[in-house]
């Protein structure tokens, strides 16, 4: 196999003072460990807001806060997980991958990507200082529907500025990955060779130019009636408050599909590596997910079926939701398809795989429920919809980053981590999350309806159940940290730099730890380094 | 143990389960422990309930073939048995297959419930109207007509969270939620209560106009399936045709504030003699006078806190 050409240490004979390394760092590795500390931080954050939720929800009853506050905490749970963990987490993979994927020795775009970085942390400090303001912070729910959104205090203007910066950071990110991918990769990394997590980045990528604005947008119309006596939303004077659910959902659509398809490129990387067997209909995944990604403009009023939408769009957008099981289910199948026949072994990484194709497939089951509308009349706005999105954003995007760190964390540190106690991880996490979150299923069958703090008592015994599936899943998490903080400082372990036996791509070829710029000089690549093809079935 | 006395505990079991399920399904109201879609009271409510059973029983039939077979592969291919991985990739028969079957599937599961759509769609030939309104945070009740004539000496109705749950559902009131109990039925209806709830004849299809007049609320009787946004400058309309009398609960499902959790919906179902008789005293304009006024002192100034 030929070794590519790597000048290992001619840029690290520069020696970095830390604030030079970690605050004006261009290096897209640098970029990515803070983009992933960033968003391990965070995940925190908004899980401590989660044992919150959980913990007034434990036993009907108030017991530990007013019922504002609760909103306040349903909203920023769901924005600091959104905007804070999946999405930096998933740019963070991305900036560490791509280059080393695609033979780079970098991001095209070195300066902008420390900038979109860089804004994040402050648009964090602006959405959580919200919490220390009069009138508290934004208690809208996520979606910031008005007119109740316009009831907040002067502190939505913070939540709009916030959400700006987050915008501006995830498009400047965005334009970062699609010029890389598509001017960086080395003599011979063809597009239909490329890896499946670079082809979910790029269209990914598309996805989150197209939509962030649209939010941009909305929330800006916001601001304006809420502080500039502008009427978009305000019905008293001519404005229609489903108007902005259209333009919101117009974006939110798309973007739960950002949540998700670069934790399908994830998977396929993962499972064709430890099936030892080449992943199966690579065409067909690409194809698949460039067709979610186009279906997903055209679903959106399905978050909407019970505003009073004409019959004709009532159907229209049903059997345009009910489309995207397609694709979706084509990658299923093909996941399951690369496993048979194949050679498998169960390390972390692929614990976590698995993890994921069964939780985000139950989520998957659920959304094909609600994409009925007479049916989801009944599970509109319910627990039923709580359960069916946390199983694909933590079942399905938070296993799929989990996973992607035990994949590639070796090839970072250039060491390897506990075996049993990342396992131990993962039997933890995926048995509480399903006590964590099957129930909710029931509860919304049974009527309860969600972002309530305080509930009937025949609601209470699942509840009950839920909340300690939570705090375990929580406590769990714990082990994560303890894992990570170990690998990378304590191991001793050294990572060889295929570390996995039938890891392929071009990152694999790079020592471990990789090299602070990745490929110096462009890579010979033959394509046995890159994505297996294999042979046609008989 | 002998196998047949084992299994017929086994069936015993099963049986029990099965009753579980079903009185689950037939209840009213929430219970304890349930895991399904209430049945409910109405013809569309039943259709709703055999449209999610059929979803849910495609679901898990997927669900057994995809599990399963990954299953059979992780048991079967590991390489600690030995297995040799091939080199296969492709099979285009297969991928149309699955490509092309779930389409027909999902084909199977939107005819009907196209039909439902426009069924549930469809509120014409109403017999009755009442325009719902919701605020921040208790609904309002106003009948707009009955049999073809409009009605208008009928008092509007505040229905809002009744005291008893409100005092219990105070931060550190001391009162647990478990001991409000509905006096008549033994129910126990924390946060499930009004002080005055709507009430409709039975066997007549009513229709609700359903409006809002400060934020985004949402009305909904599960038992019904009849559910629409109520939203401030738009007028949604849903129906419901109920042969069954009774009480019937249901919440606001979409967020509106600090007290979302506190604005449920009561509707008793008359039979219809009963509920026109209900009306006629409604009618008397002495009793508007007092209802008025109880409605004054039971529902304290309507008008929105805003923010």
């Amino acid at each position: 196999m030929s070794t590519p050409a790597v000048e290992v240490g001619h840029y690290q004979e520069h020696h970095q003072s830390f604030f030079e390394r970690w605050f004006m760092s261009t290096n897209h590795k640098d970029i990515g460990t803070l983009y992933l500390c960033f968003s391990f931080l965070m995940l925190f954050v908004g899980g401590s807001f989660a044992m919150l939720i959980r913990a007034e929800l434990f036993e009907p009853g108030m017991q530990l806060m007013q019922p504002y506050f609760f909103n306040e905490l349903t909203a920023m749970h769901g924005l600091v997980m959104i905007f804070g963990v999946i999405m930096p987490a998933f740019v963070g993979l991305a900036n560490w991958m791509i280059p080393m994927q695609i033979g780079a020795p970098d991001m095209a775009l070195p300066r902008l990507n420390n900038l979109s970085f860089w804004l994040l942390p402050f648009a964090f400090i602006l959405l959580l200082s919200t919490f220390f303001m009069p009138g508290g912070a934004p208690a809208a729910g996520w979606t910031m529907y008005p007119p109740l959104v316009l009831q907040g205090g002067e502190s939505i203007a913070f939540l709009i500025f916030s959400i700006h910066l987050l915008g501006i950071s995830s498009v400047l990110g965005s334009i970062n990955i699609i010029a890389t991918i598509l001017n960086m990769r080395a003599p011979g990394v063809d597009l239909m060779k490329m890896s499946m997590f670079c082809w979910s980045w790029l269209i990914t990528s598309f996805l989150v130019i197209a939509v962030m604005p649209v939010l941009s947008g909305a929330v800006t119309m916001v601001l304006f009636d809420r502080f500039f006596g502008t009427n978009f939303f305000n019905a008293a004077a001519g404005g229609d408050p489903v108007m902005y659910q259209h333009v919101f959902w117009f974006f939110g659509h798309p973007e739960v599909y950002i949540m998700i398809l670069p934790a399908f490129g994830i998977i396929s990387e993962i499972v064709p590596t430890f099936a030892r067997k080449p992943l199966f209909g690579y065409r067909a995944m690409v194809y698949a997910i460039a067709c979610i990604a186009f279906l997903s403009f055209l679903v959106w009023s399905h978050h909407m079926f019970t505003v009073g939408l004409p019959l004709g769009a009532e159907v229209f957008f049903m059997y345009a939701t009910m489309l995207i099981a397609v694709p979706t289910g084509v990658k299923i199948f093909n996941w399951v398809t690369t496993m048979w026949k194949g050679s498998l072994s169960f390390e972390t990484p692929m614990l976590w795989a698995i993890g994921f194709i069964v939780l985000f497939s139950i989520g998957g089951f659920s959304g094909v429920m609600m994409a009925l509308v007479p049916a989801d009349f009944q599970y509109y706005g319910t627990y039923f919809i709580v359960a069916h999105f946390h199983y694909v954003l933590v079942g399905g995007a938070l296993f799929s980053i989990i996973g992607a760190t035990y994949y590639w964390l070796p090839k970072w540190s250039g060491h390897m981590y506990s075996g049993f106690w990342s396992k131990l991880h993962f039997w933890s996490s995926v048995i509480s999350v399903n006590v964590l979150f099957f129930p909710q299923q029931f509860l919304g069958f049974a009527g309860m309806p969600r972002r309530i703090p305080d509930y009937n008592v025949a609601f209470a015994n699942w509840n009950m159940v839920s909340s300690i599936g939570g705090f375990w899943f929580g406590a769990t998490q714990l082990i994560f940290v303890g894992v990570v903080i170990h690998c990378v400082f304590f191991s001793r372990a050294k990572a060889s730099s295929r570390v996995w036996e039938h890891a392929y791509g071009l990152e694999w070829t790079l020592p471990s730890p990789a090299p602070h710029h990745s490929f110096t000089v462009p890579p010979v690549v033959d394509d046995s380094q890159l994505v297996q093809t294999g042979a046609t079935a008989h | 143990m002998s196998s047949s006395n084992c299994k017929r505990r086994i069936v015993g079991a099963l049986a029990a389960l099965g009753a579980l399920l079903v009185s689950v399904a037939a209840s009213a109201n929430p219970v304890p422990w349930q895991m399904n879609l209430p049945y409910g009271v109405t013809r569309v409510s039943h259709q709703i309930w055999d449209l999610h059973m059929a979803a849910l029983w495609v679901c898990v039939a997927l669900g057994i073939l995809v599990f399963g077979a990954m299953f059979i592969a992780i048991i079967r291919f590991r390489r600690s048995r030995g297995a040799v991985a091939e080199t296969w990739s492709h099979n285009t028969v297969l991928e149309v297959c699955w490509t092309v079957v779930p389409v027909l599937i999902l084909i199977g599961l939107a005819t009907p419930a196209t039909l439902l759509t426009r069924e549930m769609y469809n509120a014409t030939d109403s017999q009755m109207t009442v325009k719902v309104t919701g605020y921040q945070w208790l609904w309002r009740y106003d009948y707009v007509s009955y049999d073809g004539k409009p009605v208008t000496k009928v008092p509007t109705i505040w229905s809002r969270l009744a005291w008893d749950s409100n005092r219990a559902r105070q931060l550190d009131s001391g009162v647990s939620p478990y001991s409000i109990v509905d006096q008549k039925t033994g129910y126990h209806d924390y946060l499930l209560d009004v002080t005055h709830p709507l009430v409709i004849p039975a066997g007549v299809k009513v229709r609700f106009l359903i409006t809002a007049d400060d934020v985004v609320h949402g009305w909904w009787v599960p038992d019904f399936a009849a559910k629409r946004d109520a939203i401030p400058g738009i007028m949604n309309d849903a129906w419901a045709k109920v042969d069954k009398p009774g009480i019937y609960r249901g919440q606001c499902y979409v967020l509106c504030g600090q007290d979302h959790s506190a604005m449920p919906i009561v509707v008793k179902v008359l039979p219809r003699e009963q509920f026109n008789a209900w009306l006629a005293t409604q009618e008397n304009p002495a009793r508007l006078d007092q209802a008025s006024r109880t409605a004054d002192a039971a529902a304290p100034k309507p008008l929105p806190a805003k923010g």
